[in-house]
């Protein structure tokens, strides 16, 4: 995901990366030489007020598991769901919760690693630059912070939040450069498996059109609002005032406020909205002949830790799927392939039977309570159709559970917002 | 090449969808919207009722109606037919004339506009000199005179709108002429009346503002008499006769006066007789005065208003007159106009029937039946004279059921008159109905109309009312009808209008009928669900209420809503028709949001925003209740405060009767500029208001923390595979607000033991669409890709038994797309967006059977659906694809799109106002509209012969005239409205000139 987000032309990608404000950190980190100093790293790990000081094989064979449960050993808290992160060679607190972060936070020693442990149900820890240094004043500020050298790095005091990797996942990215014109941008925007708002409002407004005859004014609608700290916000791609022209490539010319709400709520799992941005000094240059098709200049909150799971464009594979190919057979076109349309299915198997008689005012029905209480009692579900299409999808929901748990059935990490179902 | 059999395939198709569908709005049915003017075509019996939108709508015979629409978005103020001709004028607020016609176009008349003509005075002159107050068409059916609000009277000869300016009557020439005592001569004001004499045509009265009525002679071009009444005039009347001249005058008061004979000797003439009706008090105008003669006996005397304005101020009242009889009939609304009609051939004889129109409805009163019953109407019936709340469509009804439900309303309709109705103009030549629907329609006050729909005339066949069941806020006892003994005025309600609810639980939400069975179901906003089974004869019940508690243990609840309605204990006497046979009722008690029933289950489900529940009504008992609510859902939790907010309402609407009421009826010319000033005030600041608040729209996916995710919107009972391929059973569908869809498998005992065994319910399915958009349908479809058939009507050979051999399927119809699973393995197969292409929402489905016009037996299943910007689809079944979409509703008609409800047959309802319903097709074969053909009336009769006593020498006179120039006339009619656009042009062209 990291590579294939990087722009192949130079002043196209520093646009693109000027404008996403994404954190290109680890990448950086990532292309440090390893400074093989010694065999050994010294780990002084933290938590709450016991410090525990010992030393690791450097190029030991230990995963983020064993090391997990070393830690635990160590503190003597083997009950307890730990949260550890790690303090990197610029200050700034960094998550360990898998093998590839912890690979690299012991390849990053210097050969002192710095463990934080914070007990998971406690206060959250913080993870993001200079967080350390801040942590004591509080820091919850959303904004990133702009790539590139530490001399911007040290001009900008801004700290950058920094998510945990099982929450990495493309969020946004700017397509189909090489088709539009200079002026316009389509983003999309992933809502998939992301619990931000899509947080932006649309309002009515007057475009201005320059015509053969001279410029008109037309109706258009327009972004009003940002909510802070919302998907739309995150992804800088999109701004107050920028006016919406396409919505998932339907043109919204002479379309109501509310039909153009209601078709970006329609699509809100895979928005693709095609704006007029109202600063146009951020456009990306269309790229030359060499253009792939598909993602152009991709921006997301990448990080290197991410697992595999891949969130582009849906892979051949996916669109391969039965639903949608008799579905386009029998639609004669082949407009639409969402494959993340797919609904939640639980067939009777796996629904308690209902107790019928007698049936009372009182009846004891928690059998059938949808509340997650009950859904724990009721057997698991058998049979939970779930077409092949969003294996992809199931996978990053278990992902996007607690990390200790990955391995639990899906339906139970399909109940985390409170009903049973959320894809 | 397989492009080649592809585009063939394609244009096959398309022929196909021309031979299935075709839209058209066939027409309206019910009570015009603001109506604003009434007129009468004695000749034609035509009745025209003109509205404050432009639309004039004509009615005759039942079954013969044309509707028309003016250009121009303006109030409709006078309606006139021309006499001896099937063409009328009207006058707009604007200021324009428009003449009508009714023209026969392949056996059938349409309304046509021919023309249009507005008066143009001299340069520099003020508009108020050619605002036209007063219109009479005379009698020769040529001339057209307008009375203006400058005193002025133009004389225009119609059909072309040509200005006779010789003959004009301006007020310099009759201000000359007034007697020098007369008190208001400097200012005689504006014309308030013309009429023309009934035995003699050159002479006219014209009655201005100010009191004065001058008799002019059109021949002479002089004025013969003067009439110095110095009370504000309102109305004049010149009785048939021709001897006497009645006037109306805003202090409540009428006079007679005697007209002189042709010599004009002015002195003798005197006001005869003075009289103010309800004296004594101050009382309000007169606004129209008639009498009219009896063979026998003496007249009757015909006014409206002229009530005491301190006591009776507020009552919409015409006083009817007759030897000793004396009533004031009291309406339910403000009266627009009222005419009599008379007996015999060219309606020479007895006064029959008084037709009044007021603001909410049309009552006529046969005036030749002792107590002066009213007739019922066969059209223009009030549909909202409770407001309608909920509507449901039957087609093809059982003769047994339908003779039923009409021998259960005529026991209903026993106080009305037995005479026919008196309205019979042209013929209706629209062929007998091919099968007999129904349209239930549910009210605010807990009634369920039935209507018949199967023609042109939608007809009112039964009432039923459930409130018989509850107690009410209201004491039955304290009936409003009650006329103390020796009141005085004499008042006696008429009408049927009553806007105001005891208790607007009782409305009606939901019907269901089954019509092989006669069991109704209904559900209201307290949460009751009534099913109701059709008997002939009267019964004592005593209802017992099951409640049910959808909650089912539910933590943090506090319902802050209505409470439920009381049931009464003791037996209560049901007439003949449909009779309770159980009652349930909700905990909590919010609006039931979902209903159907299963007459051969004899199970009803019923859904609220917190659950849903299946009944057995034969057992009585609750089969299944299943809470649907999200515990976070804080909204549907607490409800809605509309106890609160309907003691708002009602205040809020009793103050605006009453504001109402005291403003004055009339004079709406004179304060036109004021108003037009006032509206445009309103207008900008509206518009800067907008300007400066944008409105915005959030733009976030659903979740399932949405507010009322748990409401229930559709429940259906299928008979398919639900849980493997070989066995079909009986099932439950249930589809919430939150995209989610619940199937229940149901198991009911053999029909033998169907009394004692229970019924089980079994949760077999759970479907939570990804979109989460509510769902608004669900349907099973068969083998064969068609929809099962309803419950019973295999049973009674009326439909071809479901294929259940081949896999059914299951169509999902939420909001914003279509969706086909496979059953019983659920699995998603084929799919339709529509909010995701075009940014509609579907609002209304409902499955119809399209017949193709080339072919009788050719014929396919589809889903018409109706969108949230008013646009009715077409969707193909089982492949769901859009196969013709047409826009039906303007989508800023919200409670229009609320309302529609659709037919088995392709066809469609939908308020337009909240008193009409608009009647739509989709189908080429189904098709109700009026089609009929008016006549125009033989000109050979001279136009005094249709008032008796006429005055033989003048008449004897005018008749051989007219008889010679009859052929000519009708030429010369036939040549201008042939010409008329040419004339018409000419005319202002004219016009601009002078």
């Amino acid at each position: 995901m990291v590579s294939s987000a990087a722009p192949p032309t130079e002043r196209a990608s520093e646009r693109a990366r000027a404008r996403s404000r994404m954190s290109r950190q680890q990448q950086q980190q990532q292309r440090t030489p390893l400074k093989v100093t010694d065999a050994v790293v010294e780990i002084k790990s933290k938590f709450e007020a016991e410090y525990r000081r010992f030393a690791l094989k450097r190029n030991g064979p230990g995963g983020f598991q064993e090391f997990y449960r070393l830690i635990q050993t160590v503190h003597c808290i083997p009950g307890i769901d730990v949260i550890l992160g790690y303090a990197d060679v610029h200050g700034d607190l960094l998550p360990i919760n898998n093998d590839d972060n912890f690979h690299k936070a012991i390849s990053s020693a210097n050969p002192l690693l710095r463990i934080i442990i914070t007990k998971k149900e406690g206060e959250p820890l913080v993870f993001g630059t200079n967080s350390l240094q801040r942590r004591k004043k509080g820091l919850g500020l959303t904004g990133l912070r702009p790539p590139g050298s530490g001399a911007t790095h040290s001009k900008n005091k801004q700290s950058l939040m920094i998510g945990l990797p099982q929450d990495f996942r493309q969020i946004s990215s700017i397509i189909d450069v090489d088709i539009l014109p200079e002026t316009h941008r389509r983003v999309r925007l992933h809502k998939h498996g992301i619990h931000k708002p899509l947080g932006f409002y649309i309002r009515d407004g007057v475009s201005m059109r320059v015509m053969p005859q001279g410029v008109e004014k037309v109706p258009g609608v327009f972004i009003s609002r940002l909510v802070r700290g919302g998907l739309a916000e995150c992804t800088g791609l999109l701004g107050v005032n920028d006016e919406i022209l396409e919505v998932n490539g339907i043109d919204v010319a002479g379309k109501s406020l509310d039909q153009v709400t209601d078709m970006m709520v329609a699509n809100s799992h895979n928005l693709i909205v095609t704006v007029k941005p109202a600063n146009q000094r951020n456009n990306v240059m269309p790229r030359g002949g060499k253009a792939t098709i598909g993602n152009s200049g991709s921006v997301g909150s990448a990080g290197s830790t991410s697992s595999a799971v891949s969130h582009d464009s849906p892979s051949p594979a996916s669109q391969s799927n039965p639903i949608t190919a008799s579905n386009s057979i029998a639609e004669g076109d082949s407009d639409d392939e969402d494959d993340d349309d797919v609904d939640l299915i639980l067939e009777n198997d796996c629904l308690a039977p209902y107790d019928s008689h007698p049936v009372t005012n009182s009846n004891n029905a928690n059998l059938n309570r949808d509340s997650p209480g009950s859904m724990v009692a009721r057997p698991l579900p058998q049979s939970i159709s779930l077409p092949n299409s969003i294996g992809a999808s199931v996978m990053m929901l278990n992902h996007n559970g607690n990390p200790t748990h990955a391995a639990s059935s899906s339906q139970e990490s399909m109940r985390e917002d409170g009903n049973i179902i959320t894809l | 090449m397989k492009r080649l059999r592809r585009h063939g395939q394609e244009s096959q198709r398309e022929r196909i969808k021309q031979e299935l569908f075709q839209f058209n709005k066939a027409m309206e049915h019910g009570f015009p919207h603001q109506p604003s003017a009434l007129g009468y075509s004695a000749s034609l019996q035509l009745l025209a009722i003109g509205t404050r939108s432009g639309a004039i709508k004509l009615y005759g015979a039942p079954g013969v109606e044309f509707m028309g629409l003016h250009e121009e978005n303006a109030a409709v103020t006078q309606v006139h037919f021309l006499p001896h001709q099937a063409g009328l004028v009207t006058l707009l607020d604007d200021n324009s004339l428009h003449m009508w016609t009714l023209r026969a176009h392949k056996g059938q008349s349409e309304l046509l506009e021919i023309g249009r003509f507005t008066l143009t005075g001299p340069p520099g002159a003020s508009p108020s000199v050619t605002s036209v107050t007063a219109v009479l068409p005379h009698s020769s059916g040529e001339l057209l005179l307008l009375g203006t609000e400058g005193g002025h009277v133009f004389i225009v000869e119609v059909p072309g709108f040509r200005e006779l300016e010789e003959r004009n009557i301006s007020l310099d020439q009759v201000a000359n002429s007034v007697p020098e005592d007369y008190i208001g001569r400097r200012n005689l004001e504006h014309v308030e009346a013309l009429q023309e004499n009934p035995v003699n045509p050159d002479q006219i009265v014209i009655g201005y503002g100010r009191g004065l009525m001058v008799i002019w002679d059109l021949e002479k071009l002089c004025a013969t008499q003067h009439i110095p009444a110095t009370q504000q005039l309102e109305s004049v009347w010149w009785t048939d006769d021709g001897k006497y001249i009645l006037s109306s005058h805003s202090d409540g008061s009428y006079c007679r006066w005697m007209v002189g004979g042709e010599d004009g000797n002015e002195e003798e003439e005197e006001e005869e007789k003075s009289d103010i009706p309800y004296g004594h008090f101050p009382c309000k105008a007169i606004s129209k005065i008639v009498q009219l003669p009896t063979k026998e006996g003496p007249p009757f005397l015909l006014f409206s208003g002229g009530m005491p304005r301190a006591s009776y101020g507020d009552r919409h009242c015409i006083t009817v007159i007759h030897s000793k009889t004396h009533v004031a009939l009291d309406f339910t609304s403000r009266i627009i106009d009222f005419f009599v009609i008379k007996d015999g051939p060219r309606s020479a004889g007895e006064p029959s029937a008084l037709v009044v129109l007021v603001e909410e409805e049309l009552v006529i009163i046969d005036l030749q039946t002792e107590g002066w019953p009213v007739i019922q109407t066969p059209y223009l019936v009030p549909l909202h004279s409770s407001a309608i709340t909920c509507s449901h469509h039957v087609s093809a009804i059982p003769l047994k059921l339908w003779e039923r439900v009409i021998a259960a309303g005529d026991l209903q309709n026993t106080h009305y008159s037995k005479k026919p109705w008196p309205i019979t103009g042209g013929q209706n030549l629209a062929s007998d109905p091919p099968q007999r629907d129904l349209l239930l329609t549910g009210h605010e006050d807990g009634t369920v109309r039935f209507w018949d729909a199967s023609g042109v005339c939608l007809y009112p066949m039964y009432k039923l009312s459930t409130s018989a069941v509850f107690h009410t806020d209201t004491d039955p006892n304290d009936n409003m009808n009650q006329s103390t003994e020796g009141e005085w005025p004499p008042f006696r309600k008429v009408g049927c209008f009553d806007p105001y609810s005891d208790d607007p639980r009782l409305g009606i939400q939901k019907i269901h009928l089954c019509k092989y069975s006669g069991y109704l179901t209904v559900a209201g906003t307290a949460g009751q669900i009534l099913v109701l089974e059709l008997n002939d004869e009267a019964a004592e019940h005593t209802i017992e209420a099951k409640v049910v508690d959808l909650l089912q243990g539910q933590e943090g609840f506090r319902w802050k809503g209505h409470t439920r309605l009381d049931v009464r204990e003791d037996p209560v006497l049901f007439p003949p028709g449909f009779q309770p046979l159980a009652l349930v009722q909700c905990q909590p008690p919010a609006v039931v949001t979902a209903l159907t029933l299963h007459s051969e289950w004899k199970l009803v489900a019923f859904g609220t925003s917190h659950g849903f529940a299946v009944y057995d009504y034969q057992q009585k008992n609750n089969i299944l209740i299943k809470c649907t609510l999200n515990p976070s859902d804080q909204l549907a939790m607490e409800g809605p405060l509309s106890r609160v907010k309907s003691i708002k309402k009602s205040l809020r609407q009793s103050f605006r009767r009453i504001r109402r009421s005291r403003v004055s009826l009339r004079k709406h010319h004179v304060n036109n500029a004021a108003k037009l000033q006032d509206a445009n005030a309103r207008l900008e600041a509206e518009l800067a208001e907008m300007e400066l608040a944008p409105v915005q729209r959030k733009i976030e996916a659903r979740s399932s923390d949405d507010s009322f995710t748990g409401l229930v919107r559709t429940l259906y009972f299928a008979d398919t595979f639900l849980s493997d391929s070989s066995h079909n059973t009986p099932s439950l569908w249930a589809g919430t607000n939150g995209g989610c869809v619940f199937a229940y498998m149901l198991r009911l005992p053999s029909v033998e033991h169907r009394a004692d065994e229970p019924i089980t319910a079994q949760p077999a399915k759970e479907i939570q669409l990804m979109h989460r958009a509510p769902i608004v349908g669900i349907v099973v479809l068969d083998g064969h890709g068609a929809p099962l058939p309803e419950p019973l009507e295999v049973a009674h050979d009326l439909a071809r038994s479901p294929d259940m051999h081949g896999s059914h399927h299951l169509l999902v119809i939420s909001e914003e797309q279509f969706k086909v699973f496979t059953l019983p393995k659920v699995s998603a197969k084929m799919k339709l967006k529509l909010t995701a292409v075009d940014g509609s929402r579907v609002r209304r489905a409902g499955v119809a059977w399209f017949g193709s016009n080339r072919t009788e037996d050719y014929g396919e299943s589809g889903l018409m659906v109706l969108t949230n910007q008013g646009d009715v689809h077409v969707v193909s079944l089982p492949g769901v694809k859009l196969q013709v979409h047409y826009n039906c509703i303007r989508r800023e008609d919200v409670s229009g799109i609320a309302s529609c409800v659709f037919t088995k047959h392709g066809q469609g309802f939908y308020l337009i106002s909240p008193s009409e319903f608009e009647r739509f097709s989709l189908s080429t074969r189904n098709l109700v509209e009026p089609h009929c053909l008016v006549e125009a009336p033989q000109y050979s009769a001279p136009s005094t012969q249709h008032r008796p006593h006429a005055n033989k020498a003048s008449s004897a006179q005018r008749n051989a005239r007219h008889e010679s120039e009859d052929a000519e006339v009708l030429q010369e009619i036939q040549k201008s409205l042939e010409a008329d656009q040419m004339l018409f042009s000419e005319n202002n062209v004219k016009s601009a000139l002078a």
